[in-house]
């Protein structure tokens, strides 16, 4: 097991990060690039200034009409989205492995918080795994390759939240915990998780083109 | 009566769709298909395809679901699941069923309302997508008859209408002559060189409701403005081949209306009251053409109207007297914001201004527009039944105390006609201008 994890957590944690960054960077040039040659109008009509109006009402909960008619969804997704992205960033754990490699470090959450969060996590991913199921509208467009998304993003949690509390399998969870942030971390640029990046881009442009163009709110 | 109405929603046979499908193979539809997104399928289509996390939030948004119960084959994302993300899924090999389905989708399912890119937490613009989607009907000839005409009259005369050169001189010389009864010294101006506003309009106004030209100039006349119209092709602002997907033509009507208006050297378009026209003009047409913005400025009537009573140059006698609600139409509320310009005027000239909700940039599409009314009889019954949303929205409107709906844009008149009477409303509709031509003081 020591042998696997060095492994993992050594040089294939390198390939995984390269992926990554390589990754996202290439997903956003290769986009912006072909929007220079065939969409003209998304650099022409682009304006930070209405670009973050948009994005200011999309990213604070319950700014949106869309938001407020579903007060269900919108809180699990943001209870979702943020407890996703603090907890692996700043789980004490994390940070420790970061300033063991690099000698950086950052305050962290206290251990029960990052405990909390995770639960979080999880209650609210399967509060929109049972959206998909159970709301005719969305199961109607929910692929195979949703639910592997949804089951990929929620495995880091999962293992995660087993290996801290030393469940039996502990050691195994561990191994399990890294190998799916990678896969999740390498899944990013190259799937529909790809959002994360291209949500900034999607609707600052939308909220340019309504805020310059149409003169009219998009929230 | 929502049952009665959605039991003939079936789509009655289309000659254009139907005969256009005869003759497609797999091979010619993946060479065509594949050829338009190598050529057109830019940044856009791939994020907007690519990202959607089909999260459904967009269904709440489409008066096509709201009004079939939530059915999700009518929601935004449903729509572009069953049209032209399998076109992009697939690289362009799919059959000629699809190609039916998907052209009946995009061209009669979609007003290109622009509603559901406020409800989708990632902007995506569907009706951007349908275009797209109609766009490669349109390259494959697939495209429903009684628009095709339009778009053919269009390439044919530079009017929607068919209407021919003498016959609209002609036109503006009745109207001309029949507002000198009631208004002594009008002039209709032709071609008046230098002067500061060309007044444009759709081609359906010569052709059927030329009372509208009348009341234009009886608005001009008031307010003593400096004014001219075209004798020439370029006199149409509306623009159906931008629905059927023909940009091409598209861009040749938007350069000869832009081009008509440089050579009588005016200030300003002034627009009548029509949506798409004015989406086509500010928006579409002269990005086609490479133009940021409209090369000549274009003023929408419901502005023109603001305008001229901000600066006192039309008074009212009167303001009208039965309670009134207005349809904020898309393109020029999503498309331009000039909702509170609308209800300036409404409430300068009417005694009793009813809200509808929702309202403002949240109204409901009159499932008319985006070329869906264009697209004929054969199809009318799908916008009926696939508005039962708005027949409610109206209804509450009535059982507020409106009698009548101020609807400023042709497409949604003609709409809104078909959900009044289809659904029983018995309510009166009403241009912004036609209330402000009876409420005037008549010089």
């Amino acid at each position: 097991m020591t042998a696997i994890y060095s492994i993992i957590a050594g040089p294939l944690m390198w390939a995984v990060f390269a992926v990554f960054v390589i990754g996202c960077i290439w997903r956003v040039a290769s986009l912006a690039w072909t929007a220079r040659k065939k969409d003209i109008a998304v650099y022409e009509y682009w304006s930070n200034r209405y670009a973050a109006r948009s994005i200011a009402h999309w990213i604070v909960p319950f700014r949106s009409q869309s938001m407020r008619q579903n007060p269900a969804t919108t809180t699990a997704s943001f209870v979702f989205h943020i407890t996703a992205i603090v907890t692996p960033l700043f789980l004490s754990a994390h940070i420790l492995l970061f300033d063991e490699a690099f000698g950086i470090s950052w305050p962290a959450l206290p251990n029960a918080i990052a405990d909390a969060f995770t639960i979080l996590a999880i209650v609210s991913l399967a509060f929109l795994v049972g959206r998909r199921i159970l709301v005719p509208g969305v199961r109607y467009l929910t692929t195979w390759g949703d639910f592997a998304l949804l089951a990929l993003v929620a495995l880091p949690f999962v293992t995660g939240f087993w290996a801290y509390h030393l469940m039996p399998g502990a050691g195994w969870a561990t191994i399990l915990h890294i190998l799916s942030g990678q896969a999740l971390l390498v899944a990013i640029p190259f799937t529909r998780l790809s959002h994360m990046l291209l949500f900034f881009f999607m609707r600052g442009y939308i909220g340019s083109e309504f805020g310059g163009v149409r003169k009219a709110q998009d929230w | 009566m929502s049952q009665v109405i959605a039991k003939q929603s079936k789509p009655l046979p289309d000659a254009g769709l139907d005969k256009g499908v005869e003759g497609l193979t797999p091979e010619k539809i993946a060479k065509t298909l594949q050829a338009m997104l190598k050529a057109e399928g830019g940044a856009r289509l791939a994020a907007y395809v690519n990202t959607c996390a089909h999260c459904g939030l967009c269904a709440q948004a489409c008066h096509f679901c709201l009004s079939h119960d939530m059915d999700p084959a009518y929601s935004p994302a449903g729509k572009v699941k069953n049209t032209i993300a399998q076109v992009v899924k697939k690289k362009g090999k799919v059959d000629a069923g699809f190609i039916r389905e998907a052209a009946r989708i995009a061209y009669t399912e979609c007003n290109l309302c622009k509603r559901c890119a406020m409800y989708c937490p990632f902007g995506v613009d569907v009706a951007y997508l349908m275009l797209v989607m109609r766009r490669m009907c349109h390259k494959l000839g697939v495209t429903p008859q009684y628009i095709q005409d339009t778009a053919h009259s269009h390439s044919v005369t530079a009017n929607q209408m068919w209407v021919k050169q003498d016959e609209w001189v002609d036109t503006l010389f009745w109207q001309e002559e029949e507002a000198r009864e009631e208004f002594e010294g009008l002039r209709i101006p032709l071609e008046k060189e230098g002067a500061q506003i060309m007044y444009s309009v759709i081609g359906p106004e010569p052709k059927f409701r030329a009372q509208l030209i009348y009341q234009a100039a009886a608005l001009f006349h008031a307010a003593g403005l400096d004014w001219t119209m075209p004798a020439t092709p370029g006199w149409d602002n509306s623009d159906m081949a931008m629905y059927t997907g023909d940009n091409e033509i598209m861009g040749r009507i938007k350069r000869a209306h832009y081009e008509t208006a440089m050579r009588l050297r005016v200030q300003k378009i002034v627009m009548g009251e029509c949506g798409h026209a004015f989406r086509s003009v500010h928006d579409m047409g002269n990005r086609w053409l490479g133009y940021k913005s409209s090369p000549v400025q274009v003023v929408h009537a419901l502005e023109f109207y603001w305008e001229l009573l901000r600066d006192g140059k039309l008074k009212l006698a009167k303001k009208y007297e039965k309670p009134v609600t207005l349809h904020d139409p898309c393109n020029v509320v999503r498309g331009r914001g000039l909702h509170e310009m609308a209800r300036d005027v409404v409430r300068a000239s009417c005694q009793t201004f009813i809200e509808m909700t929702p309202n403002r940039e949240h109204n409901y599409c009159c499932a008319a527009g985006g070329g869906v009314i264009n697209c004929g009889p054969p199809h009318k019954p799908t916008r009926v039944a696939g508005n039962r949303v708005k027949a409610e929205q109206l209804f509450r409107a009535k059982a507020d105390g409106a009698q009548v709906v101020i609807a400023p844009c042709h497409n949604c008149h003609g709409g809104l006609e078909d959900i009044i009477h289809s659904y029983g409303l018995n309510l009166e509709l009403k241009f912004l201008g036609d209330i402000l031509y009876e409420c005037m003081e008549k010089p």
